[in-house]
């Protein structure tokens, strides 16, 4: 029945009847699966909603608890399977591409083309976004992994300044020793020591090294001379990470820079959001830079909503209204600023902004220009998640082991290959 | 047929079936029906990290089972001496099963935590020498593991001996004791030999509690540090459902589903032939 009476929208429509609206047609619907529960983004996706329904638009939540992806895509599969895609999913990077090459994607071109998001996004950005040409899916922010937080505070008492070079660092690291405070707050959690291991990739190499290792898994660079320094550095942060690392939460490793434990952090700019809602202030309780050897580089992380195809007419007029309405900088403003990322559209004004966030606008500006502005293969966006896992394993191994740097090295390139026929 | 024997034959088996299927398949995000043999089975063997899986499951799935017998068989001997406040006793021993493995998991990992629970005690009671850091040491967390889950489940085993002591004929244990038997010694020859149903029953639910064991190591340790307290189901969990690799996941899954049934299938045929009862 409900088929029918929609088939029967969907006619009524492409005669050009659909301005009898209320009596013809319901709301247009959008359901969206996210993982956006926690305190701050909730309130963003809040936003997103009440927009929605001023529009005149209906909104489906489908949360998934636990703030991580892996359950939302299982269920993602069993939606897709059974024939019931929601109309909108937080997806991003290669999944996009994965499951456009499935067929259930929705183009939404003509969404995209009234919003100029073309010349609104960087390059880049703009082809993640795309499945063989058609915009299949809308960006929300741009999140920067290679960041570098300190107390101020800290950083006084033992006379040191930021270091602008891993010699440096290392003296820092030295003094903060000495001081009785801990020089890396680190979590030891396996994805924590593959984030702190691409910021070394792209420290020690270089962005065209990161490119040819991270993204385009060139068995010879992944195995190389380079890598082993990678690995030598990751060894010898290790030695800056107090014994009782294991398994603690970023979250955690953040609280030890706030309250004076801790001399460095070297993680994604969510711990900017977290200081936030700590009641921290930028320049002033913390201090963000660019951790040595990456001027030149910014791993971004682009948050994601994807559209699934739905036969209901309903639901494809929602998604596109969802869609014009993620892409508009009022969204992007509220959401970002929740968030600590910034807003992925280039032609925003920033006010609202904290320090951190516009030197991150002012780096994107500069890297994507550069050649610097490359994706964080760690965090989903440059290769499939088997390829991610083998990476991680690796180096989570190496970090929690005596193996030497060759021997890592060695073993990245084999767990790479594997993971890839 | 009926009903049960349906939806057993489907939901049981028939997954099963279908999960040995996925196994010889290239699946990798969602499922593709086309066979192309054992490449999930070579390509598992070959992952570092499933190597170190089954070691921790030997080693884990191999105290588990002995330290609760012992410890479970212990805790109901003891129990069976007709003494006071019993009942009170046996609820203490009981009482972690109502646990989820998630809170005991939560709970362990704070108690051994250097840097929180008991290391750090002993050392603000002064002696400042004492170590015990084995969770976060890769060599030895797995034996956290171990110490976490034999205090959830050895009072179920208890219970279990418990129930077979008490029904074991006491006039054979007064015959005995007349012709001048300890104690010791009627548990070791007349008792522990004829509670046999009941070590069945024990093994059984252990070692399909170790093979399984998932959220235990999930709280406690989340694997790590690294990878180091991996188990098969872990390992299965990741590659299906976080990697994207539904093939090298089912191929998992068929192996653990061949140690259980290595276990289990001798056992239940040594146990269950007829007239093995009546020897």
């Amino acid at each position: 029945m409900r088929q029918a009476s929609s088939l029967l929208r969907g006619a009524a429509c492409a005669l050009g009847l659909c301005l009898g609206g209320a009596t013809v047609s319901a709301a247009p619907t959008v359901e969206v699966l996210h993982w956006m529960t926690s305190g701050g983004q909730a309130k963003a996706m809040k936003s997103l909603k009440d927009d929605m329904e001023s529009q005149g638009g209906k909104w489906i939540d489908t949360p998934v608890g636990g703030g991580s992806s892996e359950e939302a895509l299982t269920k993602l599969r069993a939606r897709v399977l059974g024939g019931d895609a929601p109309s909108s999913v937080q997806l991003k990077g290669p999944l996009i591409q994965e499951w456009g090459a499935l067929g259930v994607l929705q183009p939404i071109d003509d969404v995209a083309a009234a919003g100029k998001w073309e010349q609104a996004l960087p390059k880049s950005v703009a082809a993640t976004m795309k499945y063989k040409g058609q915009w299949v899916a809308a960006p929300v922010n741009v999140h920067r992994l290679d960041w570098m937080y300190a107390n101020p505070a800290v950083l006084k008492k033992v006379g040191i300044t930021m270091p602008a070079t891993w010699e440096q660092f290392d003296t820092a690291a030295a003094k903060l020793k000495a001081a009785g405070i801990t020089p890396l707050a680190h979590g030891g959690q396996a994805w924590q020591d593959a984030s702190l291991w691409e910021v070394i990739v792209i420290s020690v190499g270089g962005p065209a090294f990161h490119q040819k290792a991270l993204v385009e898994l060139d068995p010879k660079a992944l195995g190389g001379e380079t890598m082993q320094k990678v690995f030598d550095r990751m060894r010898k942060l290790r030695g800056y990470v107090d014994p009782n690392f294991s398994g603690r939460d970023w979250n955690l490793a953040t609280s030890m820079i706030m309250n004076g434990t801790a001399g460095f952090q070297i993680m994604g700019d969510w711990v900017k959001g977290d200081m936030s809602a700590a009641g921290k202030q930028a320049g002033k309780d913390y201090v963000c830079a660019n951790p040595p050897g990456t001027d030149n580089a910014f791993l971004f992380i682009v948050d994601s909503f994807a559209m699934f195809k739905s036969k209901d007419a309903d639901r494809l007029a929602g998604q596109k209204l969802f869609a014009r309405l993620l892409m508009e900088p009022r969204f992007q403003e509220n959401f970002n600023l929740a968030k600590g990322s910034i807003p992925v559209r280039t032609d925003m004004k920033l006010d609202k902004f904290d320090s951190c966030a516009l030197a991150a606008s002012d780096h994107m500006a500069k890297t994507v220009k550069s050649g610097g502005f490359a994706p964080s293969a760690i965090h989903d966006m440059a290769v499939p998640m088997a390829v991610k896992g083998a990476m991680t394993d690796v180096v989570t191994k190496h970090f929690n082991s005596d193996m030497s740097s060759a021997e890592a090295a060695r073993r990245l390139a084999d767990a790479v290959k594997l993971a890839r026929e | 047929m009926a009903p049960t024997a349906a939806v057993t034959l489907v939901f049981v088996y028939g997954f099963i079936a279908w999960t040995v299927y996925m196994s010889f398949t290239g699946s990798r995000m969602m499922p593709v029906y086309e066979l192309i043999g054992f490449d999930a089975y070579t390509r598992l063997w070959q992952m570092e990290r499933w190597g170190v899986s089954i070691r921790n499951l030997l080693i884990f799935g191999g105290l588990f089972m002995v330290l609760n017998l012992a410890l479970g068989l212990l805790l109901a001997v003891l129990l069976d001496q007709r003494i006071r406040f019993e009942g009170t006793l046996r609820a203490i021993f009981l009482y972690p099963m109502a646990l989820s493995f998630i809170v005991t998991g939560t709970v362990w990992k704070w108690m051994l935590n250097p840097g929180l629970g008991l290391e750090r005690s002993v050392h603000l009671l002064g002696w400042t020498g004492f170590k015990f850091d084995w969770i976060i040491n890769p060599d030895y967390a797995i034996y956290t593991i171990v110490i976490a889950g034999v205090w959830q489940t050895s009072g179920l085993i208890m219970a279990m001996f418990l129930a077979a002591l008490r029904g074991v004929d006491q006039d054979v244990v007064k015959a005995a004791y007349m012709d001048g038997a300890s104690m010791p010694q009627i548990y070791w020859g007349i008792i522990i030999p004829s509670i046999r149903p009941a070590f069945f029953s024990a093994i059984v639910v252990l070692a399909h509690l170790a093979v399984k064991s998932f959220d235990l190591v999930i709280a406690m340790t989340n694997g790590g540090p690294g990878y180091a307290t991996d188990l098969p189901s872990i390992f299965m969990y990741a590659m299906s459902f976080q990697r994207n690799n539904i093939a090298v996941g089912s191929a998992t899954a068929v192996m653990m589903l061949c140690t259980v049934m290595a276990i289990v299938v001798p056992y239940l045929y040594s146990e269950l032939r007829p007239g093995r009862r009546h020897e």
